[in-house]
């Protein structure tokens, strides 16, 4: 299935939310493109879920406003909702009903249900390994497999952008493997995935861009390797030919870890030199035998950013 | 209008699945209330000349199971929807308000009339019972029951938890649907309670249904059809406008 392409994938424009004292939204803009795979991040109550329940007219705006495709979710409503698919976080589903029911229903609410639609939901069940399910009521589903329901439900009328909040929570490995070859498949086919998770290694593999929210405002947005390299820190490991017992003191503070004869610091980018390091410890009589430096993941830069080590930049 | 479709194919097949508990039960109660009934006032002189009492009962049975079926349908299945959280599935959809409110009413509507045939069909083995004007019948069924529908609608939008809900049938649709004379005729009452009874809606309802049957009733059947409608009407509007407002829906 190929995925025709408009402007802008979501179009977010100084969005306010306030729940009675708490200001959940303070002025987001943000643009997503098509086709991309971006990933929303952020601790909790930083606003993720206010941003996407607006997105998906869960939730009204107190000012701005917010589109999927070009439709406003307000004034388009309806277009806007044919063109976005969500998967909630929580696992919640109608025990009135089978798997296939559940689909029907589904795609009958967006005016689709001819044979066309019904082969794309048998699709969706092969692509979710629930085909055999197909008949059994919701109720005695797994977990795991009630969380497949919901993607195939967010998929059945074919959207351009799909949301996934936090797809993973308390999925165990294997399928959490199967799921996101889905995504990428779904991905390489032309959809704008937008996707939230507490798991950043994900993220770093999976997203092209990322914003980082913070007390409900966007505190970074950019590709993740610019994202990656906003650091503050990065790893040298260095190996010495005997294992060292003293670091010269103008070292000692950036020294992380010492075991045996391996020596790990932490230095700061743009004022820590390598050379500098590897120089004072030969003045200190080590003879350094390996270096290896490793840049700091996705998820240090995150918790620098949460924590509010890294300033936040207008975006 | 597919969309529409399929919500209120899905909120009859929501009530038809468990039919037992939504359909039969409640034929079973109004058969019961008309044994007990039948039993307790037995050789009672005619409420309506030419009727007996036991026939008597069997509209205003029938219009009380389609007040509080037509209730309880459209309350239950949003209050299930909102607690277990699926309401997500209708509200993510691009259905109007109207189409949600109309889908919703319509299931009740259809579950009402379920119940009210099958309390007919049970009653009229044991007891002849003539329709006189059944264009009177049909309009205070839908209304009656549209009304209450749409009733169900704003208690189980308020209603936040299954106890707020059944505090709200408890309390108001249980008591105006007993106090609406389906046991005996307005004028068998004190003149304080004729006129207390007369600002009860769900009266002009149940005395105009049994209108449809023997013809006559206790109030004008016009006066009463302008009633049912002007309540049907105002409790739509209201509904109509929670539903549209997303009020404790999409917030």
């Amino acid at each position: 299935m190929t995925v025709v392409r408009s402007a802008s994938a979501i179009e977010v424009a100084g969005l306010h939310k306030r729940f009675g004292e708490v200001h959940a939204l303070r002025g987001i803009d943000l643009e997503v493109r098509p086709g991309e795979f971006f990933g929303l991040l952020g601790p909790n109550g930083a606003g993720k879920s206010t941003l996407i329940n607006i997105l998906a007219g869960l939730t009204r705006p107190d000012e701005g406003r917010a589109a999927i495709c070009g439709h406003d979710v307000i004034a388009d409503y309806r277009k806007a909702r044919r063109a976005l698919g969500v998967v909630p976080q929580e696992v919640v589903f109608d025990p009135f009903f089978s798997v296939r029911e559940v689909l029907a229903i589904q795609a009958g609410y967006f005016g689709l249900g001819g044979r066309d639609n019904k082969a794309w939901r048998e699709e969706l069940l092969r692509a979710l390994m629930l085909t055999d399910k197909g008949d059994a009521n919701m109720r005695a589903l797994s977990g795991g497999m009630k969380r497949r329901v919901l993607i195939a439900q967010a998929l059945v009328h074919r959207p351009q952008v799909v949301i996934l909040d936090e797809p993973t929570a308390g999925v165990d490995v294997e399928l959490r493997a199967s799921l996101w070859v889905f995504v990428r498949r779904l991905h390489e086919e032309g959809h704008t995935i937008i996707l939230t998770t507490h798991y950043l290694e994900e993220a770093e593999a999976l997203c092209e861009r990322i914003a980082i929210m913070r007390d409900g405002r966007i505190a970074a947005l950019d590709s993740k390797e610019a994202l990656l390299s906003r650091a503050i820190s990065k790893t040298l490991r260095v190996t010495t030919a005997e294992p060292a017992t003293a670091v010269p003191s103008r070292l000692e503070s950036k020294l992380r870890k010492r075991t045996g004869n391996i020596l790990e610091f932490a230095l700061q980018q743009g004022t820590d030199s390598i050379p500098e390091v590897l120089e004072s410890l030969r003045m200190a009589g080590h003879v350094v035998t390996d270096i290896a430096t490793e840049q700091a993941s996705l998820e240090e830069v995150f918790l620098e950013l949460t924590r509010g080590r890294i300033s936040v930049e207008p975006q | 209008m597919k969309g529409f479709n399929t919500l209120f194919y899905k909120e009859l097949l929501r009530f038809y699945k468990v039919a037992f508990q939504t359909i039969f039960a409640p034929v079973v109660t109004a058969l019961l209330y008309l044994l007990v009934f039948a039993s307790t006032f037995k050789g009672r002189p005619d409420i309506v000349p030419g009727v007996s009492y036991v026939a008597f009962l069997i509209p205003g049975l029938m219009m009380m199971s389609m007040i509080q079926n037509a209730f309880a349908n459209s309350s239950s299945s949003l209050i299930q929807s909102k607690i277990t959280g699926n309401l997500i599935f209708i509200l993510l959809s691009p259905l109007s308000a109207l189409e949600f409110f109309l889908a919703f009413v319509g299931a009740s509507v259809v579950r009402a009339l379920c119940v009210a045939v099958g309390v007919y069909g049970a009653a009229i083995i044991f007891v002849p019972l003539p329709i006189l004007h059944p264009v009177f019948l049909l309009l205070f069924g839908l209304l009656g029951s549209a009304g209450l529908g749409a009733l169900g609608v704003i208690a189980g939008v308020w209603a936040e938890r299954f106890d707020q809900l059944a505090g709200f049938q408890n309390f108001v649709v249980v008591p105006l649907s007993f106090l609406s004379g389906v046991f005996y005729s307005l004028r068998d009452l004190p003149p304080f309670w004729q006129t207390v009874s007369r600002l009860n809606p769900l009266l002009y309802m149940i005395d105009g249904f049994r209108y449809g049957f023997f013809g006559t009733s206790d109030v004008s059947p016009v006066l009463s059809l302008a009633f049912v409608a002007t309540f049907c009407v105002a409790v739509s509007v209201l509904a109509m406008a929670l539903v549209g407002r997303g009020y404790r829906l999409r917030n």
